[in-house]
């Protein structure tokens, strides 16, 4: 296993590497919403790459993401009421069916050929609502990003979403690196191995892995439990695994887990462990706010309503202390717009990830390097 | 594809221009304000008309390189308000106020089948929804119709793109639009309730489509269309406003909308969308010598027939069939609000 190095980028790259990006590509499918959120009964206001969205469901169950502004006075229509197929206007009472077309209108025998309210391609994948903000002509749902451990009968589990008071790409960096376990999650999952074990860094056009494994060490509080939950009684020595799997442009699965030291899993054999995914997929909201979704689920003792609560609970307190930190960042960076990022070692996952990023916002024509405003 | 309505001025240049089809002209526009601009859109116009800074609408046909090139294509009207005429008489090079894409037809998303209805000059508004339909894979049916081939612009050309999914419908070769056969294929097949028909064309057309479309009870908001109320049941004529209210009466000349003319004789009008689709001109009427033209989309047909109202920036008085022999031109006696 060598140490990977973050290599010197391009130089014909419009961006240096420790570039602050801030913005966020359209044409991609964007997490909007827990599928349970959208309800038949009353409309979600949520905001998505900018795109103030009103989130329902018609009397066929279908989700439909539309623009949160009435044609006429953009009043939001996630104010209004639901009847049906359709979605009333909170101050005129216009309706709309979910193709966004005007179906009444007051005072008048016709319906004005242009009242329409934009309504976005969604899909429904994962126990996620995903919206296509951008060009719709390009709107692909084999290009939703594979999350298949939220809803496959091998794994149970259970999230939350965090609204982060920062840039989405900060997040991505703080799970492209997961070094910083050892410092802001000290007293669960962090521990020295951590910065001290090698890593390696793999990449493709739309994805990055970053894989880390520590032997034959002692357990965290977090990990010992979970062994615990499977092996009653266990102690000793494990060996540590986190795999971090990027899919462009904010999905990230973390294969994580540990088995008792020796038994093979580095080489494939973890029937002696605990596993878990971390699945976590951040939407811009803003260039300064971001909806981060995520959920933890485990490959053993599926039936166990306890477990999945716990392990819920248990992630919520570690991403807490996460949440706070990014906050914080978000603040220096707004404090400090001429100091640009330095990189280290540890960045060279999250350094891909921008490198995707970057490509897919300049085949947008985005700027890529846009100051958050 | 958020819809935008925002009218927003930019200078755009000529940058190509060419022949389409018998009395249609192909203009290039190379916008200073470069915005995309998705199917359904149009751009609007300042153009100086006899005197007169007029507004007038055209339909993008296509939009390259981000909107650096916009594409409009223009029929010289037999009875051009004057703007069609300058629009044939451009050159590269000539400048011109336009403004960024305005979005009032848009292509919505999803629906199972999309059926577009080009009459005439109204494929310019089709062509671009046709190319994303095509890009989307979705299922969908481009149906043209003209008077004859020699006029009808882009008729090659999509053909060639569109192969079996365009139907062409010729006036002078006797093969007639049939809209009640249309509209009953539509109405008979599995995916009645989620086609959607998007249609641009002259008035007459349109309303025959929405006639039966209703008939047949498809939904109503699935009928997408767009008009710049610029064809009516007659050729456009000379006609006369009279204005009790005002003691005055107004000649509206064949060139000239309703509007312009009480405009420009200083009558304090309201009005909004210019295009008949609003209302906000809408007057009542107290009296007419022929008949109305009402040439708008905003009043239902009842409405109309009642001639209790009209929208006065594209209705329009005309002799009718009974203008045979008499001189005097028709008129329409309005309350102004």
């Amino acid at each position: 296993m060598t140490t990977a190095v973050a290599r010197p980028i391009d130089p014909a790259a419009p961006t240096t590497a420790a570039s602050k990006i801030f913005n966020f590509p359209r044409n991609t499918w964007y997490v909007a919403a827990w599928d349970h959120e959208v309800t038949g009964k009353q409309p979600l206001a949520r905001t998505v790459a900018d795109r103030p969205l009103a989130l329902w469901r018609n009397s066929e169950g279908r989700a439909v993401a539309m623009a949160d502004a009435c044609w006429h006075r953009l009043a939001p229509l996630s104010k209004g009421k639901l009847f049906g197929d359709e979605i009333q206007c909170p101050y005129h009472g216009l309706r709309y069916n979910s193709a966004g077309r005007c179906t009444s209108m007051p005072a008048q025998e016709t319906i004005n050929p242009s009242a329409t309210v934009p309504s976005y391609p969604v899909v429904e994948r994962h126990r996620y609502v995903w919206v296509w903000v951008g060009d719709p002509d390009l709107a692909d749902p084999a290009s939703v990003p594979d999350m298949h451990q939220m809803d496959s009968p091998d794994w149970a589990g259970d999230g939350e979403t965090i609204y982060a008071p920062c840039n989405y790409q900060l997040v991505l960096d703080n799970l492209m690196d997961l070094t910083h376990e050892e410092f802001v999650h000290s007293s669960s999952i962090g521990q020295d191995e951590l910065s001290e074990a090698e890593f390696d860094v793999s990449h493709t056009d739309r994805g990055v892995t970053v894989t880390r494994w520590m032997r034959n060490i002692d357990a965290p509080p977090f990990w010992l439990k979970n062994m615990r939950d499977k092996f009653p009684g266990f102690s000793g020595k494990v060996d540590r695994w986190q795999i971090i799997h990027f899919e462009a442009p904010s999905t990230i699965c973390i294969d994580v887990g540990v088995a008792k030291a020796g038994t093979g899993a580095p080489e494939g054999d973890r029937s002696q462990g605990v596993n878990g995914f971390v699945m976590n997929t951040i939407t811009p909201e803003t260039a300064r706010t971001s909806h981060y979704f995520w959920a933890f689920m485990r490959n053993y003792r599926l039936e166990s309503q306890t477990i999945t609560t716990q392990l819920r609970q248990g992630v919520h307190g570690v991403f807490g202390e996460d949440e706070e930190m990014l906050a914080a960042q978000q603040s220096a960076i707004d404090a400090n717009p001429d100091h640009e990022f330095y990189s280290l070692n540890i960045d060279a996952g999250g350094m891909w990830v921008r490198r995707i990023l970057d490509r897919m916002l300049q085949a947008e024509g985005l700027p890529s390097a846009a100051a958050a405003k | 594809m958020a819809v935008n309505t925002q009218t927003w001025w930019q200078q755009g240049r000529v940058v190509e221009t060419s022949d389409l089809a018998k009395g249609v002209r192909r203009v290039v526009l190379a916008p200073d304000r470069p915005v995309h601009a998705a199917p359904g859109t149009h751009v609007d116009l300042r153009l100086e008309l006899d005197g007169h800074v007029r507004k007038r609408s055209y339909s993008v046909l296509r939009s390259e390189d981000g909107g650096r090139r916009i594409t409009l294509g223009v029929q010289l009207a037999a009875s051009s308000r004057g703007g069609s005429r300058h629009m044939h008489g451009l050159e590269v090079g000539d400048v011109v106020e336009m403004t960024g894409p305005v979005q009032s037809f848009p292509l919505g998303v999803g629906a199972d089948r999309y059926v577009l209805v080009a009459g005439g000059i109204g494929v310019t508004a089709l062509v671009a929804m046709a190319d994303a339909l095509r890009r989307r894979g979705a299922d969908y049916t481009l149906v043209l119709a003209g008077r004859s081939r020699r006029v009808m612009a882009y008729l090659d050309e999509l053909v060639e793109t569109h192969g079996d999914r365009v139907r062409v419908f010729v006036d002078d070769e006797d093969v007639h639009l049939d809209v009640e056969t249309l509209v009953g294929e539509i109405a008979g097949s599995p995916a009645a309730a989620r086609t959607e028909m998007y249609m641009c064309g002259p008035i007459r057309l349109m309303d025959a489509i929405r006639r039966a479309w209703v008939a047949r009870e498809l939904p109503e908001p699935n009928l997408r269309f767009e008009t710049f109320g610029s064809s009516g049941a007659w050729a456009a004529e000379e006609f006369v406003v009279h204005l009790p209210q005002l003691d005055r009466s107004v000649s509206v000349g064949k060139d000239s909308s309703m509007l312009d003319a009480l405009e420009d004789a200083g009558v304090d009008v309201m009005w909004d969308c210019r295009k008949g689709e609003c209302g906000i001109c809408q007057v009542k009427v107290l009296d007419v010598s022929g008949r109305i033209d009402h040439r708008d989309v905003f009043l239902s047909r009842q409405q109309k027939e009642t001639y209790a109202s009209l929208c006065l920036c594209v209705a329009r008085a005309a002799r009718g069939e009974s203008g045979s022999g008499s001189a005097d031109p028709a008129a329409v006696t309005l309350h102004l609000p």
